[in-house]
């Protein structure tokens, strides 16, 4: 084996390792926090470890620990909103993505813009202006105005990305269908619809998972009503350490579940698309 | 099965004229090809027929029925693309019955259609596949059969055939004109390969510029090429450029600055025309030093250099010079010429075209 060889070899070994170290490093940190029970300086790792905090946390028992409370009913109530607001930011996506990706519309690129700028500026001073809306129209504090809140934030995934996967479904295929006697609605639900089921799919991944992470929205319009799980690692965190960590990983892992769903369905040509 | 009419269609994009007032009659059964080069507009005609681009003015008939304005999937038109449009999620049985499930027949009625379409097209067995599994030809046969399995009143191919290697292309020349034979079926084909055109057509239209240049048999189009154009577009052409100096009937004598004398034939034209004169190189026959002797004063003979030889298998690609005329030629292997050698050659009046400028 030439120096070269090896020098390459070693290269590559170091940036696995630290690869490793960026993607679960902080991982493995959250979940030893998690499991900590007595955990102080100078010790490298906790003294006491087990899964005190996660029993609490699942409401399988209460201690008196500050900040230790349930997180059950948050989770619940994320996960109804992620799912009402996937259904009805897909339910707009979808026309808007294709009408978007097949017609020429007048200012359609700066239509795509605008589903942008809640995303493009800072959001406090979006939603602290939103708030005074919203309190006239009585949604403040309730589960449908975070539900809006959460739509306008996570539209952007939902129309971008649904638009570029009807774009990468060549015309020529709906064509080819009314060639043979199809018409407009049967082509859209029998051709079109069908091809861009990957993409669909990936972009309400996005919008879920926009939903269930939301926080700024959630937290001026929201508060103290709707305790969504942000919230309640919001409000935790800032007095115990190993709950946060609880409530980090349970957030955790919806997403990979979904980012794994993704890599499995999403095919190149989409992603190609987008540009 | 009725015939298609084409009445005077204009479309235009922008200011360009993609088709320029073009009239066109389809007859019943024969296959009409769409020639020319890309940007033509024979696509624009193509789509205007199927449905999918509007006619600026003008109107299409399908046998006594007005279509002009008939959405695509109403005209009962087959449609080949030229990236086969197979829908990737179905397999070729499910490709070719969607068009028989909208007309909503019975399941028996459909496998029985789809399984003798698949067999026109010799792809028996191949309806579990999906078309990613097919080979290019495969799924260009798929795409036919999909076409053909409605039974349309007439079938139009968009290049259909651009997307294969060579050695396919000439194969599958002769399965479509083969199926077209089979079926019977009214067919217009658009392709931009002039020997394509050749082999496989009844009649072929020459467009240029969204119009007919010219339009008839294989044979005529050769032969007696309208115009430069046309000359030019089916295959290699020399052309010589001059001035008629006598008219005989059909017989155009034409001379150039340079004072060669060449007769051809052509039409409408008159005493001091700016002509071409346009040369075919396999039509030039090249004379023996005996033959050059015994026939000297027979119109058409030229004492030529040889500029340039090169063999390209089966024949010898020749570039002549005629006093200041440089043209190419084809000549036999068994009688090779070299660079620099002084032949005589003799073009026949019949093959040569004389066309206005």
């Amino acid at each position: 084996m030439s120096v070269k060889r090896i020098l390459i070899l070693t290269a590559e070994l170091i940036m696995l390792v630290l690869m490793f170290l960026i993607i679960i490093g902080p991982m493995m940190s959250l979940f030893i926090w998690s499991i900590a029970h007595r955990w102080y300086w100078p010790n490298t790792l906790p003294q006491e470890v087990g899964f005190e905090y996660w029993k609490q946390a699942l409401g399988m028992h209460t201690s008196l620990a500050i900040g230790a409370i349930s997180i059950v009913p948050a989770f619940l109530l994320s996960l109804l909103i992620a799912v009402v607001v996937v259904i009805i930011s897909m339910l707009i996506a979808i026309p808007a993505g294709y009408a978007l990706a097949k017609y020429r519309i007048p200012f359609g690129a700066f239509i795509m813009f605008l589903f942008l700028m809640p995303n493009a500026f800072p959001q406090q001073p979006i939603f602290v202006n939103l708030l005074g809306t919203f309190t006239r129209l009585g949604l403040s504090g309730t589960v449908q105005g975070v539900i809006l809140i959460h739509i306008l934030v996570g539209l952007v995934f939902g129309v971008w990305i649904t638009s570029a996967t009807f774009k990468s479904i060549p015309s020529y295929l709906e064509e080819a269908a009314h060639s043979v006697g199809a018409g407009s609605l049967y082509t859209f639900f029998h051709i079109t619809l069908p091809l861009a089921a990957p993409g669909l799919l990936a972009s309400s991944v996005f919008v879920f998972i926009t939903s269930l992470d939301e926080f700024t929205g959630t937290f001026f319009i929201g508060l103290p009503f709707v305790n969504t799980l942000p919230m309640t690692l919001y409000s935790s965190s800032g007095y115990n350490m190993q709950f946060a960590s609880v409530i980090a990983i349970i957030l955790l892992i919806p997403s990979i579940l979904f980012m794994t769903l993704i890599q499995r369905v999403l095919r190149a040509e989409y992603v190609g698309g987008m540009g | 099965m009725p015939t298609l009419h084409l009445e005077r269609i204009v479309k235009k994009y922008g200011k360009v004229k993609a088709v320029d007032d073009l009239s066109l009659e389809v007859r019943d059964g024969e296959l009409l090809t769409l020639l020319g080069p890309s940007g033509c507009g024979k696509t624009t005609v193509l789509r205007c027929v199927s449905g999918f681009v509007r006619p600026d003015s003008g109107e299409i008939y399908l046998g006594d029925r007005k279509i002009t304005e008939i959405p695509p999937q109403k005209r009962g038109i087959g449609l080949v693309f030229q990236n086969y449009a197979l829908w990737p999620h179905m397999t070729v049985f499910e490709n070719l019955a969607f068009g028989l499930q909208i007309k909503k027949l019975y399941k028996n009625e459909i496998s029985q259609k789809v399984g003798r379409a698949l067999a026109l097209v010799q792809l028996e067995g191949f309806g579990d596949r999906y078309p990613r599994q097919l080979s290019g030809g495969q799924q260009q046969r798929v795409a036919l059969a999909r076409a053909l399995v409605l039974e349309p009143e007439i079938l139009l191919l968009d290049e259909p055939l651009s997307n294969l290697d060579a050695l396919l292309r000439e194969q599958m020349r002769f399965e479509i004109a083969q199926i077209h034979k089979h079926a019977g079926i009214t067919t217009i084909y658009v392709t931009h390969d002039q020997t394509e055109a050749m082999v496989i057509s009844d009649r072929i239209a020459v467009l240029e510029k969204g119009r007919t240049m010219q339009l008839g048999t294989p044979l005529e189009i050769y032969s007696k090429p309208a115009n430069k154009f046309v000359a030019g577009f089916m295959g290699t052409t020399n052309f010589i450029h001059g001035k008629v100096t006598s008219v005989d009937n059909e017989y155009v004598v034409v001379t150039t600055d340079d004072g060669v004398t060449l007769t051809g034939r052509g039409r409408e034209l008159k005493k001091g025309d700016e002509v071409d004169v346009a040369i075919r190189p396999e039509s030039i026959k090249f004379l023996s030093p005996a033959e050059a002797k015994t026939t000297p004063h027979e119109p058409n003979l030229y004492e030529a250099e040889v500029v340039r030889a090169s063999y390209v298998g089966e024949l010898i690609d020749y570039q002549l010079k005629i006093k200041n005329h440089l043209i190419r030629a084809k000549g036999e292997v068994r009688t090779p010429h070299g660079a620099g050698e002084r032949i005589v050659i003799k073009l026949d009046p019949d093959q040569l075209a004389v066309l206005c400028r």
